[in-house]
């Protein structure tokens, strides 16, 4: 059995730990995919083959010793730079980066899919030190839309998106601190899981906003985010947010039924900013789970204003020193936006910290009556390279600073969403399928009821 | 002319002994008008005295 692109992570597992395809040709068929298209894509910035195959050849060699491989047997993956990973510089989409020691350790979450049986087979392309919605790098260049190769992928986890969506990796890691999962989700038409804040570890992966960084699985179905996100479940003493929660398997739940689910839509601010093709996205949505109520959450666009305060302060505290020593070295753009946070009063940081604490508040009431919100990842689909604005209803509007603004408001309070991508013509655009704190199952299980209406799924890659 | 924050960037880059060079100062002084702006949006905000503040999420 050869391993084929639209193979899902599961198929693969499945056909590896049953002896049909050996892992090592699961991984050397990603790695050619890898070097057929990453020349187009760039999402990749460093291949880890000869590691890739020795994982692969000890997967195979523990299968014929009939030992136990676990669920991600054989199963190629790749992580944004910013991840741990053994012998290489953990970069985080930066020059200044090159020139740490390489890491001696694996991140946790690294560690955690490999004893699952999964293969690392690279390092992902973002946009520097994760301050970024487009997926563009001054230093590496753009990874790039694996639907329209002119058109963005989305920051900052922009390689996993590209890497995903263009189906080199059926599964990729990466971080989402105001929307980096689900903006590159929905402009490269695939499925992310930004988890409850502190569900995932965190522990060996440059950080940006502490109170604000999450990790998590992209994927190009359901079920294959639900293998991911379980087999990285636990707790961590290495991250000190990290829940001690026990672990709380979604993939045996994910199909039961959605029929008793209160499901409503974000309104207000959310249905405001944005273009036809998200309305039309939520709507479809909504239709096929018969969602007609309506939910205003206030004062969501304060509630990005003071998750943007936050962002830019504390990325500020973090890379101080490195604005002082080594400010030519930054993407000026990024630079020139740490060094504003910088200079933000300590009193208004405080005060967006406690309206943080009322706004988690009022969502909790919300969640008493609703166990699922639903809104539009991103205002409009994935605008073109370089674009700096975009034109809605004779308005032009700066492109950068309104991509996140239906993120921004659900990762402030740290609540699980799942991107289901809508797969819309010309291009797929994303849904956040939102719950209360720590019920990823139930974003799972309605993410994968409107995969198995058909409504939401990963398309094949048109621009490659 | 100088900008009305041009003054608060140079005591601000003293203090944090935080060099910003002049051909950065419109974009830094673009961003922090525009991190400002969202601050005051917050600010105007009446909380109660008792407010702590949340810097971890935990539910």
């Amino acid at each position: 059995m050869t391993s084929k692109p639209e193979m899902t992570a599961a198929e693969i597992a499945k056909a590896v730990a049953g002896g049909k395809m050996s892992a090592l040709d699961a991984t050397e068929a990603a790695l050619a995919r890898i070097k057929q298209h990453d020349g187009i894509l760039n999402s990749f910035t460093d291949v880890t083959a000869e590691r890739a195959r020795a994982k692969a050849r000890a997967v195979d060699a523990d299968i014929a010793a009939g030992k136990d491989v676990g669920p991600l047997a054989g199963v190629p993956f790749a992580v944004k730079n910013l991840f741990d990973v053994a012998g290489l510089p953990t970069r985080a989409g930066s020059k200044i980066n090159r020139d740490r020691a390489p890491a001696a350790r694996d991140a946790t979450l690294i560690e955690r899919m490999e004893a699952a049986g999964a293969v690392l087979v690279g390092a992902l392309n973002m946009g520097e030190y994760a301050y970024d919605f487009t997926g563009e790098n001054v230093h590496d260049g753009p990874s790039r839309n694996p639907h329209d190769t002119t058109r963005m992928t989305g920051g900052s986890s922009g390689g996993s998106g590209s890497a995903v969506g263009g189906a080199l990796v059926p599964i990729a890691l990466g971080s989402d601190t105001n929307g980096s999962i689900r903006v590159p989700s929905s402009f490269c038409g695939i499925f992310g899981l930004k988890p409850t804040y502190g569900r995932l570890s965190r522990a060996r992966s440059f950080p940006f906003v502490a109170s604000l960084d999450h990790l998590g699985p992209f994927a190009r179905s359901v079920a294959d985010l639900a293998l991911a996100y379980d087999a990285m479940q636990g707790p961590d003493a290495e991250d000190s947010a990290c829940t001690t929660r026990g672990l709380e398997p979604t993939l045996p739940l994910i199909a039961n039924p959605v029929s008793d689910l209160r499901i409503a839509i974000a309104g207000g601010y959310f249905q405001k900013n944005v273009f036809p093709e998200a309305v039309e996205a939520v709507s479809r949505v909504a239709k096929a789970l018969g969602a007609t109520r309506v939910v205003d959450i206030p004062e969501a666009a304060r509630a990005r204003a003071a998750a943007y305060v936050i962002s830019t302060t504390e990325g500020a505290s973090l890379h101080l020193d490195r604005l002082r020593q080594r400010a030519n070295d930054f993407d000026p753009a990024v630079r020139d936006r740490l060094i504003a946070g910088a200079m933000v009063p300590a009193a208004l940081v405080d005060r967006a910290q406690k309206f943080r604490r009322w706004y988690r508040a009022e969502l909790a009431k919300i969640f008493k009556s609703v166990d699922v919100l639903i809104a539009s990842a991103t205002p409009c689909t994935a605008p073109k390279l370089g674009q700096v604005n975009f034109n809605l209803d004779g308005v032009e509007l700066p492109v950068r600073a309104n991509i996140g603004i239906h993120t921004q408001p659900i990762s402030f309070i740290g609540l699980p969403v799942v991107a289901v991508p809508v797969p819309l013509e010309p291009l797929p655009i994303g849904v956040q399928i939102i719950a209360a704190p720590w019920r990823e199952d139930i974003a799972l299980r309605v993410a994968h009821a409107l995969e198995k209406m058909g409504v939401v799924s990963a398309p094949a890659p048109r621009g490659l | 002319m100088a900008e009305p924050l041009d003054d608060y960037i140079d005591a601000v880059s003293k203090a944090l002994a935080l060099p910003v060079e002049e051909a950065w100062r419109p974009a830094v002084r673009a961003n922090l008008e525009v991190s400002l702006r969202l601050a005051r949006l917050v600010d105007e905000f009446a909380l109660p005295d008792e407010t702590e503040p949340a810097p971890i999420f935990t539910a």
